[in-house]
């Protein structure tokens, strides 16, 4: 090492991203603060349901890394950098053996092997699942491996904690990051010479989502106002299939239809599969961006909507009831605790909603954004999945990032020519009273009208009206006045709590800010790229644009708004070409 | 209409606008919530009543409270403080006393509960405000009974042992335990008043000691488990009870744990004892 000293590690984000860079440092022998909102086995990752692609091939279908990397680049509108992508699909397998060994309940054949299902944009059985928990399972797989570093010493968590910002050099390096206790609201800097921010999604910016309540974004938006660059903002996927709700839309997985699970609506008195009608070679396995936008076109522009609902159905009830328990059973038992029918035997009734964001912070090749030491992984970069994020490539990315990232931190750290132990304590303290000054400035909101959660819930519905599935210039600029709008009443916020010991209303508060920051730059993205490609759909502009629009968008954070600027995307590998999934075309 | 345009130059639709689409209300939601503004403080009873709207759960009456926090007389107060994260039962953060029993608001629906609603804290764990309390001792017995599997390394080592898919479909049954620690709460031998060191560790524990004791590679282990089951707040202080099992909202067979651990170790003190 530089220096001579040991280099410190920092994770932030207790997802399979956050883990497995925690794993993969400790068990070089280092040590890792680890950082997160809620208890690690709590974050995100628990949510995901359908299961890990990873091209294990044990059908004989003729799957291979490439084909994966093929599909994903496909999938995703050719947004994606395809060297990266590769490297995850051809570390997949591995992926998959590895999860298998810290004793994930997959479900297996006769044989006792690993079993795989199909899911959606791909022909072939590319899915190992563990039930419909997949990602619980995963999840608690890491967990139990950090456990047992943590019982090694090598591990240090800090659950309860939000980080709210790096701490930086004189010359922009960053050594170490602030966090907030979210009890005491205690803000302190800890030193670290690599940081890796996985911190997931913004999907709370759309008010009610398939995320988690904690998935804000708010860390991002935290680097962003920092200067780090923020790529493809636009690029927000809406899951087709989503039980609505007034708290949160909850996911029923693309696993239903990867099992047979079919989509229709009535019409003329019979059902109706339009997804079948529509896209014969890969039916209601067309990927997300596609099914979503049919169901669109369907109940908002053909008015075939359930019952005039905004609904569709999503039917397993022509299917074995044993058999969906076995390969289902987490996902149907959701449908029938929240809306009191039992799905073996009603149709559900379903309909799009935010669930991903291909895009996150912008990284090079090694994870690394573009604050020095400050690293990104999982869904909160924007590696791997371009316009549009095929399912179950999810967890197979973020534990990628985690293989890839920890081993890259410590390459850095190896690098560097001092450690953070050597930084004098002056810029930590700068830091740690920049920030107590803004928790004070939330703390003193008081004598207004605002109500923070009734700002959130209107930045939330324009949103999710104007800036998902359908986006239209004029509306998005409407929304872009909104945002500002909503940055101005935020000043006038009566907040509901002023007290010291956890106050949800201040560290709320704060977070929305960061919501509205990220906001302006999805709008403003979706204002910008005018063409369609993937999820981002302009019907003044219904094509695909790779003369002008095969770019990568960079949002840089000024005072006034997103200042945007593009590069190119790396195509090296696999050259653009159409995108259509009713015909068999490779 | 049978082949859509790909290009997507028909998806020129009208969206409905923002502020269209709230469900009206269908009555009103009475609650009385049991608020405490610290550890040391005393907890104190503080009636709300909200909008109730269709299929309406526990979380969004606190969402409407925190929107709106004034008490059912109209005072102004605090909004309530409680843990949520995913909203849709897996993450096993939002365990509280619903009516008396110990559950998931997420999945607690309005229109099944008797009214008014009561909400407190669990009681076996130090509440650090309102319905927010702390579950570190759980964490730390999964700990204590090494609840992991000692892979060699994340290196490409190639794939696990093979499973009957009869025994993965029961270990995956328990693995389906979210750590909720509704079994704990709600277990008669839990005892507040113990100090934590010695207070029995409850069900889940013990579920996920079964659960590695039946994974191929977790067996090599299962040794050490037991001597994490033993000793005091350990295995022997469950006295079959089975609240555990009732209570839980995963439906895992959480006494059925307790046994299968207990014949574990009766054979292998047993066979340490043939030994001599």
């Amino acid at each position: 090492m530089g220096a001579g000293g040991k280099p410190r590690f920092i994770v932030v984000g207790g997802g399979l991203a956050g883990l497995m860079t925690t794993i993969r440092i400790a068990e070089r022998g280092h040590s890792v603060d680890l950082f997160s909102l809620v208890r690690v086995s709590r974050s995100h990752s628990v949510c995901a349901q359908g299961g890990i692609n990873g091209a294990v091939n044990t059908k004989g279908e003729g799957d291979s890394p490439w084909v994966h990397l093929d599909d994903t680049v496909y999938g995703g509108d050719f947004l994606a950098h395809q060297p990266p992508v590769k490297e995850m699909t051809e570390a997949a397998p591995e992926i998959i053996d590895l999860y298998d060994r810290m004793g994930v309940m997959f479900n297996r054949t006769a044989e006792g092997l690993l079993d795989f299902r199909r899911f959606g944009g791909t022909k072939v059985h590319r899915t190992a699942y563990a039930g419909a928990t997949t990602g619980q399972q995963l999840l608690y797989a890491l967990d139990q491996q950090v456990r047992r570093w943590e019982d090694q010493g090598l591990v240090t968590k800090h659950e309860g904690w939000e980080f709210l910002g790096a701490v930086r050099d004189g010359a922009g390096v960053a050594r170490g990051i602030v966090a907030m206790d979210l009890a005491s609201l205690e803000i302190r800097a800890f030193r670290g010479d690599a940081t890796m921010v996985a911190t997931g999604g913004p999907g709370v910016v759309f008010g009610k989502s398939t995320n988690s309540i904690i998935n804000t974004g708010a860390a991002n938006a935290n680097l962003y106002r920092q200067g780090a660059k923020y790529a493809n903002p636009e690029m927000v996927q809406i899951h087709p299939t989503a039980i609505p709700g007034r708290d949160k839309r909850r996911l029923i997985s693309e696993s239903v239809r990867g099992e047979g699970g079919r989509v229709w609506v009535p019409r003329d008195g019979k059902p109706w599969y339009f997804l079948e009608e529509w896209y014969p070679a890969y039916g209601n396995l067309v990927p997300r961006d596609i099914a979503a936008q049919a169901i669109y076109k369907v109940v908002y522009d053909m008015g075939l909507g359930v019952d005039g609902d905004e609904a569709v159905y999503l039917d397993v009830t022509h299917m074995d009831p044993k058999e969906l328990d076995v390969k289902l059973g987490g996902v149907l038992e959701i449908y029938e605790k929240f809306m009191g029918e039992d799905p073996r035997r009603v149709p559900m009734k379903v309909f799009p909603a935010v669930h991903y964001s291909m895009g996150g912070m912008w990284v090079d090749y090694d994870l690394m954004t573009s604050i020095p030491g400050v690293f990104s992984g999982g869904e909160a970069n924007y590696e791997y999945h371009g316009a549009n994020r095929l399912g179950a490539n999810a967890l197979v990315s973020c534990t990628f990032d985690g293989m890839k990232g920890g081993p890259k931190m410590i390459d850095y750290a190896a690098g560097l020519g001092e450690l953070a132990a050597d930084q004098e304590e002056s810029i930590y303290q700068t830091e740690v009273a920049a920030q107590e000054e803004r928790r004070g400035g939330v703390l003193g909101l008081q004598g207004g009208s605002e109500n923070p959660y009734a700002l959130h819930r209107e930045l939330g519905d324009w949103m999710t009206r104007y800036c998902t599935v359908v986006r239209k210039e004029e509306q998005l600029r409407q929304t872009d006045a909104k945002i500002r709008e909503l940055g101005d009443r935020w000043n006038r916020i009566d907040l509901p709590d002023t007290g010291g010991w956890v106050n949800q209303s201040v560290v709320f508060t704060r977070q929305l800010q960061e919501m509205l920051e990220l906001a302006r730059a999805m709008v403003q993205g979706a204002i910008a790229r005018q063409e369609s490609r993937g999820v981002h759909l302009r019907p003044d502009f219904p094509g695909r644009d790779d003369e002008r629009w095969l770019k990568t968008t960079i949002a840089e954070w000024t005072p006034e708004g997103p200042r945007l600027s593009s590069e190119p995307v790396d195509v090296s590998l696999i050259p653009p070409r159409p995108r259509q999934y009713r015909k068999d075309i490779r | 209409m049978a082949e859509r345009d790909e290009a997507r130059s028909d998806m020129d639709i009208e969206i409905p606008p923002p502020g269209t689409g709230e469900r009206e209300a269908i009555g009103t939601v009475r609650l009385r919530v049991k608020r405490q503004d610290g550890p040391q403080t005393r907890s104190y009873w503080q009636p709300f009543e909200v909008p109730e709207r269709p299929n309406m759960n526990v979380i969004e009456c606190l969402m409407e409270i925190r929107r709106n926090p004034v008490d059912a007389e109209g005072r102004r107060t605090t909004p309530v403080a409680w843990a949520m994260s995913c909203l849709e039962e897996v993450c096993g953060i939002c365990t509280m006393l619903v009516n008396g029993n110990v559950r998931q608001s997420c999945s607690a629906l309005v229109k099944d509960l008797e009214r008014p609603i009561t909400l407190e804290p669990m009681t076996k764990f130090p509440v650090r405000r309102d319905l927010v309390v702390d579950r570190q001792r759980l964490f730390d017995h999964y700990r204590r009974v090494e609840a992991w599997i000692p892979i060699d390394g994340t290196y490409a080592l190639g794939p696990g042992p093979r499973m009957d898919e009869r025994d993965r479909e029961e270990g995956y049954w328990l693995s389906r335990c979210m750590s909720c620690a509704c079994c704990i709460e709600a277990c008669p031998q839990v005892n507040a008043a113990h100090d934590e060191d010695t207070i029995f560790m409850g069900a889940a524990p013990i579920t996920w000691a079964r659960l590695m004791n039946l994974h191929p590679t977790g067996k090599m282990q299962a040794v050490e488990r037991y001597e994490g089951l033993m000793g005091p707040g350990g295995i022997a202080d469950c006295s079959k009870a089975g609240n555990c099992t009732v209570v839980c909202p995963k439906e895992i067979e959480n006494l059925e744990s307790i046994a299968a651990m207990n014949r574990q170790i009766s054979r292998y003190l047993l066979v340490d004892w043939l030994k001599g």
